[in-house]
């Protein structure tokens, strides 16, 4: 009786013990599985926000674009030994350009940073535009509202204290958003060609509601000195209206009214320079879909792909601080060594002049 | 039946905690390793540019054509988008470039592997492109469609290195005391490598089709055991200042990284200007980069090299 007893109870062990190690192999696969799920969808990579309306600017943003810190690409100046940029530093001594940066409180350590650990630098002047002043940042207050509707208002009140300070100190100016990478050598490159006593204004132009057509407010614009004190005047007369809720229309229509010209900003192959979105959503055919208002409100024929954007663009705008610091990368470090691009922009006129200005005589006089 | 039932949970619940340790002991183990080791890797560095200055206006042109790098990308039928965009875009900066898939897949033209196993399709790729190509080329580069690669870069940074020597280079990683090559960021062999590797592919003692482990050892790790029997040692590339060249991560992964480690400090730029690849790329990120590599510069910035590359013939986005 005990035996029989004894060998169920034997049997039944095993079985427990079979039940058991079949539990936690089942455990063990389930477990890996998700675990291997989890880790793999952190991966993910945020998709860009599209904005449905032309005027649309500084949407809220989504934690995930917080950058805390700041990254300096030219710590390491070893990389450039054999960099000349010559050409560069003659440009930046002859077309000097003053920008000014629209921002607000909320944003100088969230965006206005990263601005100014990147492209500001390369501005002969950078002011940033505040609604309140900041003396460590440091920001200008302009004692205006924050808010889209004040933007017109926060625009002209800029632009006059940048010309009531610094007219002499530069020939262009240059207003940009905190969410706008500006390359400053292209935008001299462009800016070269031309006089800034001249009345003339550029960035990427729209053609709607305006007949000569009106700048895209994010992606930058760019104004002649000239063009800046009729601007100034214009509003001291009353040519041109104060109130607006969409800046860039406004400012357009005031362009138009004071005479200032609307420029072509393209380069010589036709291709633009100044980007009202961030390269991914231009390059990437169908990025922007057909019923998106760009397509309806681009001066020139707006084109997508490869011929979107020229070799030497000048701006790109929506752009999250991680962006600000890949397009320094890309623009300013990252190089195909060796590669000879397949468009060989000229050298501007002002710099072929002094190339030129050495006397033979004087170098024959030498022998 | 109830004690059964609870004693069958009661395992379940010892097996998650079991796996659950075990992947957070995995991803210490891999952290400390790379920290531990660091000072033992085995570095290559880029040229010098003094010796290279040295080389006259003809030795240039002739030396630039001396580079002949083969391409060799792994594929399978769910990286049908990257291989469209590898495609279009790095892929043809390769002197020669073919894609060896799994399987065949319509549309797209590669070399059926015929095999899902990544070890199995990497040697039999190797074993493809010796048969096929040695005398052809000297270079042999190996990459999976998530990597970005700039060849002009590569072909810089071989400038010195003779191809006749067992050059087995990249971004090198170590798994116990194997020092290795990460598939993630590119392989680079020399033809004297791909021919020694080749020898030994036969030899099942040596490189064995499956590896002797129960748990999967994934196919870089297996090619370096293998190489490691032919006297060839995996190298980790990098700039003059011991800046990788290879990236296992992408240029955003690194930024975020960087700057989320050292909030309120200035860090260090994140990369190299000679980087010569990167992984983890969206197939929208390889047209962005291409862009970015072999358009968008600034003006002004002239720089002297001793290579020179011409564009490829019949491209649009570079």
């Amino acid at each position: 009786m005990s035996e029989i007893h004894f060998r169920e109870m034997a049997s039944k062990s095993w079985l427990n013990i079979l039940t058991f190690l079949c539990g936690s192999a089942v455990g063990f696969v389930l477990c890996s599985q998700l675990l291997s799920i989890l880790l793999e969808e952190q991966k993910d990579i945020q998709p860009s926000i599209l904005h449905n309306d032309p005027h649309a600017r500084h949407s809220d943003d989504s934690e995930q674009n917080h950058l805390e810190g700041q990254m300096n690409f030219d710590a390491d100046a070893s990389q450039h030994k054999d960099e000349n940029t010559d050409i560069a530093e003659k440009l930046y001594q002859k077309v000097k350009i003053l920008c000014w940066v629209m921002t607000g409180p909320q944003n100088l350590e969230k965006k206005a940073k990263h601005v100014k650990a990147t492209w500001a630098q390369r501005c002969n002047k950078v002011l940033f535009m505040s609604s309140e002043e900041n003396k460590d940042f440091p920001a200008v207050g302009l004692k205006t509202r924050e808010g889209r509707d004040q933007l017109y208002w926060k625009t002209i009140k800029a632009f006059q204290y940048v010309h009531d300070h610094y007219l002499e100190d530069a020939d262009w100016f240059m207003k940009a958003d905190d969410d706008t990478y500006v390359i400053l050598d292209n935008l001299r490159w462009l800016l070269s060609k031309y006089n800034p006593e001249e009345p003339i204004y550029f960035g990427r132009r729209f053609k709607p509601y305006v007949k000569q057509g009106y700048m895209s407010g994010g992606a930058g614009y760019v104004l002649s000195k000239e063009a800046l004190k009729r601007f100034v005047e214009a509003f001291k007369t009353d040519k041109c209206t104060h109130s607006s809720s969409i800046e860039d229309l406004a400012l357009g229509r005031c362009m138009e009214i004071i005479n200032v010209e609307a420029g072509d900003s393209r380069d010589t192959t036709g291709k633009e320079t100044f980007h009202p979105f961030v390269p991914e959503h231009h390059l990437i055919k169908g990025y922007l879909p057909r019923t998106f208002w760009y397509w309806n409100y681009n001066y020139y024929p707006p084109v997508e792909g490869p011929g979107c954007c020229s070799d030497l663009a000048v701006s790109f705008h929506y752009v999250d601080p991680t962006t600000m610091y890949e397009l320094e990368y890309l623009v300013y470090h990252l190089r195909p060594y060796g590669y000879l691009y397949r468009y060989q922009p000229a050298l501007p006129e002002k710099i072929l002049k002094e190339q030129q200005n050495i006397p033979p005589l004087i170098l024959n006089n030498l022998h | 039946m109830l004690s059964e039932s609870s004693l069958f949970l009661k395992g379940v619940l010892l097996g998650s905690v079991f796996c659950v340790l075990i992947t957070m002991l995995g991803h210490i183990k891999i952290d400390y390793g790379k920290r531990t080791h660091h000072h033992e890797r085995h570095h290559l560095q880029a040229p010098n540019k003094e010796d290279i200055l040295k080389i006259s206006e003809d030795e240039r042109t002739e030396l630039s054509k001396s580079f002949r790098v083969y391409c060799i990308i792994l594929v399978k039928p769910k990286d049908v988008r990257l291989w469209a965009a590898v495609k279009e875009t790095w892929a043809k900066h390769c002197d020669k470039a073919e894609f060896f898939s799994s399987e065949n897949v319509k549309v797209f033209e590669s070399v059926n592997m015929e095999t899902n196993d990544m070890w199995l399709m990497m040697r039999k790729a190797y074993k493809y492109a010796f048969d096929k190509y040695r005398d052809q080329y000297n270079w042999f580069f190996l990459a999976h469609p998530t990597t970005f690669a700039i060849i002009e870069n590569l072909k810089y940074f071989l400038l010195k290195k003779n191809s006749s020597q067992p050059f087995y280079l990249g971004h090198t990683a170590k798994s116990g005391d194997l020092e290795y090559v990460s598939v993630g960021g590119g392989i680079v062999l020399s033809i004297e490598s791909i021919k020694r590797l080749n020898s030994l592919l036969s030899i099942p003692e040596k490189c064995p089709e499956k590896g002797r482990m129960v748990r999967e050892v994934s196919e870089d790790k297996q090619l370096a055991v293998c190489l490691k029997y032919a006297g060839v040692f995996a190298e980790n590339a990098e700039d003059s200042k011991g800046k990788d060249v290879f990236n296992t991560k992408s240029v955003g992964i690194f930024i975020r990284e960087a700057m989320t480690n050292h909030p309120n400090q200035v860090v260090e730029g994140c990369c190299s200007d000679m980087a010569i690849t990167f992984n983890g790329l969206t197939c929208n990120q390889m047209y962005v980069m291409m862009y970015g590599v072999y358009h968008l510069r600034a003006f002004g910035h002239v720089f002297n090299d001793v290579l020179v590359f011409l564009p490829v013939n019949g491209s649009d986005n570079d």
